[in-house]
């Protein structure tokens, strides 16, 4: 974001724009705060007295107490530690799937855009094809054949989500090869992997950056879903959806199991997309104004 | 300042560039002759103007002339050398002698990069100077163009149209061009900083010795700044002439109809003088006219107007027109 808003009253403007926002949105600001909070106890999870793989069978499934917050799961451990860790590797498939899946889309979408002719017919094709069978069954047959883990996840929600961004950068991309800058730069003889280092993503990010953000969300509901199929993230490592899915056969007797990370999901998805609308609003300043009118 | 020898710096035989337009399956359907067999000389030093309604080719002609678009047909003749058929880096040369200046200073610059950046751009190609000998340069050029040195960190968007255009003009002179492709470079300006611009471009014409092309619709500022002027209708080059020869002798129709054009400043005069309306639209350059192209139009136009295709033939020294009539 700092690169796309170099000069300083610029910036100063953009960043007015989104306190301007923040402050008619309280559900913004809640989403932000949920996020910082979610985020830090993650990354801070192994220094916090936490733990999450010691068993104690003679407590099993306590309801949350003042020892145990979130309670104990099915053999004893403490679910608040399950949870935090849980959490961690949410989010870490997330952010990882996201990059994979942004690093993947704008190659193939900048590529595809600025060559033209029939590299873009056939990488659009393979776009095509890749997005008409439902990628539900798709990651589902692909994660039968990789072994099952924290990588393959990353690997299988980031190479198989992409093509949406592909198809947005890829038309931006058309419409800023016939800039006069562009045009001149291919004139003069730059090479092209400079052009579209130098010139084309600089004035895509804004895509980029705000189909990142709601990326990270899609990843997190994708990997939820996967693990809850158990196809996902394995024992003794855990993540929400894998929480979700081990919840499932103690409805009856221990609810808070499955209510627990179901609700960490859907708020952090929720927050997400609202970080994306504010994202939005800040490098894209048009559409704040749009919304007075 | 022009035609101290007469050499030719750009030549061009039969030039022809069209646009297809292909159907859903990819095959060629029809073509936009854009540009349709142009036959012209440009001298060394000279200025030389092209105007011509909207969408009669103007434009692409310049541009393709410098092979930023790709010819479909016929010769380009730089400095003696067939530069058509180059490719890749036998062509690289060639772009650092023949510069551009655009239309619109605001799509010329990228607005993620500032003036330095801008301008290093075409010179980095060429030189492997330190950068601080490239700063001197660019801050050097600066100057030539009107500007200060400490705007060299600025972004293009914090200039007005006129200071744009003139990093765009500093951005082609970086590479020390010899002929410069002027794409409407006033169009888009205020009409007090037209004038600035137009001044500076003959300053640096005079200075460093350029050879313009310059490309408008402002009939009269093209008289001012042009040693000899093209007058361009559907593809074709339909006239051309020393510059004040053409506005005190116009031959073709099309001429005589443009120049009417012209607004008078007296309104007494404006009220006497007969303006030479032309009916109709442009033809589409998809389903250009048989015969003579202007004949759709024009009010002298016979029978044999619709047969055949008038060559440009010199009917008086110097003075190329097309037309049957005339």
């Amino acid at each position: 974001m700092i690169v796309m808003a170099k000069n300083k009253s610029d910036q100063k403007r953009r960043i007015e724009n989104v306190l301007s926002a923040l402050k008619h949105d309280k559900l913004a600001i809640a989403s932000l705060v949920f996020l910082v909070i979610i985020i830090a106890l993650a990354l801070l999870a192994p220094i916090l007295p936490l733990d999450p793989n010691t068993t104690d069978v003679r407590n099993m499934f306590q309801p949350p107490s003042p020892e145990h917050w979130f309670g104990t799961d099915d053999i004893g451990r403490d679910y608040l530690s399950r949870v935090i860790y849980g959490g961690r590797v949410s989010l870490l498939v997330g952010f990882l799937a996201m990059i994979t899946c942004v690093c993947v889309g704008v190659l193939v979408g900048t590529v595809s855009g600025y060559c033209g002719g029939w590299i873009d017919s056939i990488l659009m094709r393979i776009v095509d094809i890749m997005s008409s069978i439902p990628w539900m069954v798709l990651v589902t047959v692909i994660s039968l054949f990789l072994k099952r883990g924290l990588k393959s996840i990353i690997i299988v929600i980031g190479f198989f989500t992409w093509m949406e961004i592909a198809r947005l950068v890829r038309a931006e991309t058309l419409s800023l090869k016939e800039r006069e800058y562009v045009m001149y730069a291919k004139f003069v003889g730059i090479p092209g992997y400079v052009i579209i280092l130098k010139h084309i993503i600089p004035s895509v990010l804004p895509t980029i950056i705000i189909a990142a953000s709601t990326g990270i969300a899609n990843a997190i509901m994708t990997e939820s879903s996967l693990s809850f199929l158990g196809l996902g993230i394995q024992q003794p490592m855990s993540s929400w959806g894998s929480l979700l899915q081990n919840a499932q056969s103690y409805m009856q007797n221990a609810i808070y199991m499955a209510i627990l990370p179901g609700l960490l999901i859907v708020l952090t998805i929720f927050a997400f997309n609202k970080l994306g609308n504010l994202l939005r609003i800040f490098v894209e300043p048009r559409v704040m104004s749009g919304e007075k009118d | 300042m022009a035609e101290q020898n007469n050499q030719i710096l750009l030549e061009t035989k039969d030039l022809q560039k069209h646009f297809p337009i292909k159907d859903f399956f990819g095959r060629k359907k029809q073509a936009v002759k854009a540009v349709d067999g142009i036959t012209f000389q440009i001298i060394k030093g000279e200025t030389f103007g092209l105007v011509g309604e909207s969408g009669c080719g103007k434009s692409t002609l310049g541009r393709t002339l410098i092979r930023m678009y790709e010819p479909t047909g016929g010769q380009i003749i730089f400095d003696g050398e067939d530069i058509t058929k180059l490719e890749g880096a036998k062509l690289q040369p060639y772009h650092k002698r023949m510069q551009i200046i655009f239309q619109d200073p605001y799509s010329a610059l990228d607005p993620h990069h500032n003036v330095e950046e801008i301008i290093r751009e075409p010179m980095s190609l060429y030189t492997n100077a330190s950068k601080s000998d490239i700063d001197e340069q660019i801050v050097e050029l600066l100057k030539k163009v009107g500007m200060k040195a400490d705007d060299m960190y600025k972004y293009a968007y914090e200039f007005s149209g006129g200071q744009r255009q003139r990093i765009g003009i500093a951005r082609a002179l970086a590479v020390k061009p010899e002929f410069l492709l002027c794409d409407e470079p006033i169009s888009a300006l205020d009409v007090s900083i037209q004038a600035q611009v137009v001044n500076m471009l003959e300053d640096l014409q005079e200075e460093l010795g350029l050879t313009y092309l310059f490309v408008a619709h402002d009939l009269s500022m093209v008289r001012h700044i042009s040693t000899r002027i093209g007058v361009m209708y559907l593809g074709k080059i339909v006239e051309i002439a020393e510059s004040d020869e053409l506005y005190d002798h116009p031959m073709h129709p099309y001429t005589e109809a443009l120049l009417s054009a012209i607004p008078v400043a007296d309104p007494e005069l404006a009220r006497s003088s007969k303006r030479k309306i032309i009916k109709g639209d442009l033809p589409s350059p998809m389903d250009v006219p048989g015969g003579c192209r202007f004949h759709t139009r024009c009010p002298y136009a016979k029978p044999e107007c619709s047969q055949m295709e008038p060559p440009l033939v010199e009917r008086t020294p110097g003075h190329f027109v097309a037309c049957h009539i005339r």
